[in-house]
């Protein structure tokens, strides 16, 4: 929890910085790479901001991981091992991306397994009310059925 | 003076909230007429004093009253009128004010136009939702009192937090508000209809148009901040996952699901405690929403009141409410039964699979923002849930839902027979589908997004027509088009709202699959060719404005020689806020937005410069602004207007409890 406070903080210390995200001079000249690049920086918080990945944020130590997830790849590295090398530094924390590793797989399950069992009963609700004789015939109350028949004779 | 009277109405206010929260269910309960009857003047007395501490509060910022804390850390003297007002709501004290207003208001409307109700209904409405008035208005006096004075006020205020200075982001809270309160009011209407033991088709009638208006103000309110998000954040993004946003999303999805299975309620008196229980949890993940925002909690770009002492009164707040309505459905839902028998394949059904689909979506982004919270309290593991897992795990459901929609809103009710409804369906399904096919093929890259958006979304606006072409019967088409003009308009409504979530699947896909942007350094002087523009930097100027100084960059734009626009993007200084702000240059067209930032200077000479062309950017929030439209044409349809005398009729004597 600590460590949390401690983001807190520093989150409301570094927010928002508005100039441009990434800056000219950080571009590669490879273009492929490049968009490996923004495509890796999308996925990865940027540890200072409330909520940004390094791609949309502005604060210095984002453009530092921006540099660095660079440097690795000019360097040869695919993007599994750039990911590797970045969360080994700063912890899963970075990835937006949650792994499915541990017990994450209940986040990543819930969603159809929610699905599942809800289409399931409500379809076994639907079969039910199929079969289901109308209670009344008419759909009527007995007192809405007296006034009705009092209505008609007048 | 003012501001102490403000204060003082604040807290007549409470205690009148309290008397109506026991009297009027008291006599409900006894039968007493005159114990039921107070609860009106009492909900429009409540109004009145808290509308008044509200004026009270917004006078103090109009004459930048500094002995009031709250104007002190909000407001300065050169602020612009416009946003000495906003900055009544622009701040976590003052915003309480605002709910607890709206609060009093449904209230109040309740009692004014609720004369059709039967009166011990109408009575228990009105207790609950003073109820629950009456917390927030605890919450606000006893921990976030907006009318704390300084023993020595200081000669001018910090101001507003500039991101909050703009007109788009003004706007948008007091809508939200509208929203989030509006649901308070379908979940008194379902306590009050589990006390009372009676959920009928009118029950259905009068809870709807609410539900309506909440989703409505929830639509816009959304749709200004997303609007706000895209030309002021600086990089053009409109949804961020955020989980303040996911905080306003989740009760929007349960509210659309809600009017759909009031109207069910309405026409079939069936899927009652399925309806009960979806007012409650709409109100729920409202409530939910607060406590997230208020919270701190969970780090948010909107999170202005990290106050875990805060965060524990609405925790409070929600356990009970939730708790209770939770408790009472359990033992009361079983003796709602439901009247209307219908087959597995009818409209019933297929508003169920909407029910599902939107209920479900909605708790997957429940899951998603919760997710960092519990992995961190039960399995000490600090990770995030970002807009990767959003976007996977979410669209799946719209995308189905976008499927079914058209047909669902064909079948007829009770029994249908689906090859006879897929009949003028059919040729609709394949035009769009091979449009999409065709883009595909058309478009540079590979991605399916777009091709897949534009088969979904042309889907579902001629479906839309379809189904409202259909309802005009048989026969020539002169008649048909004069019976087309004759619709009623909850037919039009729900037409243009369908058709609206068409429009936005469309502009979703479309720009963020063909967005695409571009870096650079510009010299001043020097031009740049983009996108089929050719953008010369003319000048970057320093600008003053009321209360900033801005670096203003002059962009001339030119296609193919001719001149389009000039464009000023700017960076703005709040030298007292000491915070500075992108403002991008937008040139807005049906096709595409170009949209422009300024940069840092370089120390090589020149300005960074970013230039994005976004796609069917505008669409985006027509289709937002359809399905707003699509609500409120419904509000006004006549239906709700006659049904007043007809309620009348079956009123105080059908008002016996089932049991």
């Amino acid at each position: 929890m600590t460590r949390l406070r401690i983001l807190l903080v520093a989150a409301l210390l570094a927010w928002p910085l508005p100039a441009l995200s990434v800056q000219p001079d950080e571009i590669l000249d490879d273009p492929v790479l490049e968009s490996r690049a923004r495509n890796l920086s999308a996925g990865l918080r940027c540890l200072v901001c409330r909520n940004e990945s390094i791609d949309e944020s502005n604060a210095d130590l984002a453009r530092d991981m921006r540099l660095l997830v660079r440097e690795r790849l000019v360097e040869g590295d695919s993007d599994a091992e750039v990911l590797t090398f970045i969360t080994d530094r700063y912890g899963e924390y970075v990835l937006l991306r949650p792994t499915t590793e541990g017990v994450n797989i209940i986040l990543w399950v819930a969603a159809p397994a929610l699905f599942g069992i809800t289409l399931i009963s409500s379809l076994i609700y639907l079969r039910r009310r199929d079969r289901a004789p109308d209670p009344t015939g008419d759909g009527l109350t007995p007192e809405e059925r007296k006034r009705l028949e009092d209505l008609l004779k007048e | 003076m003012i501001v102490e009277l403000g204060h003082f109405a604040l807290i007549l206010a409470f205690a009148v909230a309290l008397a109506q929260a026991v009297i009027p269910m008291l006599g409900a309960h006894k039968g007493w007429r005159d114990w039921m009857v107070v609860a009106n003047p009492l909900a429009s007395l409540q109004f009145a004093l808290v509308a008044f501490s509200y004026a009270a509060l917004t006078y103090a910022f109009l004459v930048s009253d500094f002995s009031v804390k709250l104007v002190v850390d909000n407001s300065h003297t050169l602020k612009p009128l416009i946003y000495k007002i906003s900055g009544v709501w622009g701040n976590h004290e003052g915003s309480m004010l605002l709910w607890v207003l709206t609060l009093t208001l449904f209230g109040a409307c309740a009692a004014w136009f609720g004369g059709n109700l039967p009166a011990s209904l109408q009575a228990r409405v009105l207790a609950v939702q003073s109820a629950i008035t009456a917390a927030f208005m605890a919450f606000t006096i006893f921990t976030s009192n907006p009318f704390t004075r300084l023993a020595f006020p200081p000669f001018d205020g910090t101001d507003l937090n500039p991101l909050l200075q703009d007109p788009g982001l003004a706007f948008h809270p007091p809508f939200l508000y509208l929203g989030y309160v509006g649901l308070s009011m379908s979940f008194s209407f379902a306590v009050a209809a589990l006390i009372e033991g009676r959920v009928d088709a009118a029950w259905g009638r009068w809870v709807r148009p609410w539900t309506l208006a909440a989703w409505v103000f929830l639509t816009i309110g959304i749709a200004t901040g997303s609007w706000w998000a895209y030309y002021e954040l600086g990089w053009g993004g409109f949804w961020f996952w955020d989980p303040v946003e996911n905080a306003s999303l989740m009760p929007w999805l349960f509210a659309a699901a809600l009017l759909h299975s009031a109207i069910v309620v309405e026409k079939r008196e069936t899927l009652k405690s399925w309806t009960i229980l979806l007012a409650i949890l709409g109100f729920g993940f409202s409530l939910m929403g607060t406590f997230i925002v208020r919270s701190g909690l969970l780090t948010s770009v909107h999170a202005f009141a990290m106050d875990p002492e805060r965060g524990v009164f609405i925790l409070m707040i929600l356990a009970a409410f939730m708790g209770g309505a939770l408790t009472l459905f359990a033992f009361r839902a079983p003796i709602l039964e439901a009247k209307g028998v219908f087959a597995t394949i009818s409209r019933e059904s297929a508003l169920v699979v909407n029910n599902v689909l939107l209920s479900v979506s909605s708790f997957v982004i429940f899951i998603g923002t919760m997710w960092p919270l519990v992995a961190e309290m039960l399995f000490d593991r600090v990770l995030t849930v970002g807009p990767p897992f959003f976007n996977t795990a979410w669209t799946p459901f719209m995308v189905a839902l976008a499927m079914v929609l058209p047909i669902g809103s064909m079948l007829p009710w009770k029994r249908a027979n689906l090859s006879r409804a897929m009949q003028p369906l059919w040729g609709l399904a394949v035009f769009s589908v091979a449009m999409g096919a065709v883009t595909w093929a058309l478009q540079t890259g590979h991605s399916p997004m777009v091709p897949i958006g534009i088969a979904l979304g042309l889907w579902v606006v001629l479906g839309a027509s379809a189904d409202l072409w259909m309802r005009t019967g048989r026969g020539a088409l002169g008649n048909r088009l004069r019976r087309l003009a004759r619709l009623p308009r909850a037919d039009w409504g729900k037409a243009s709202a369908h058709a609206g979530v068409g429009i936005s699947v469309f502009a979703v896909a479309a720009l963020l699959g063909w967005e695409t942007e571009d870096i650079r350094v510009v010299q001043i002087g020097g031009t740049y060719y983009y996108g089929g523009y050719d953008l010369t930097l003319a000048s970057v100027d320093r600008v003053q404005g009321p209360n900033y100084t801005s670096t203003m960059a002059t962009i001339e734009a030119h296609r193919e020689g001719r001149h389009i626009t000039t464009l000023f993007p700017e960076k703005r200084f709040y030298p007292i806020a000491g915070m500075p702000t992108t403002q991008a240059a937008i040139d807005r067209s049906i096709t595409r937005d170009l949209y422009i930032t300024l940069g840092d200077p370089q120390d090589s000479g020149g300005w960074a410069v970013r230039t994005y062309i976004k796609p069917f950017a505008n669409w985006l929030w027509f289709g937002c602004f359809m399905m707003a439209l699509g609500g409120v044409l419904s509000l006004s349809d006549r239906r709700y207007r006659i049904a007043a005398g007809a309620a009348r009729k079956s009123g105080p004597n059908s008002a016996v409890p089932a049991e």
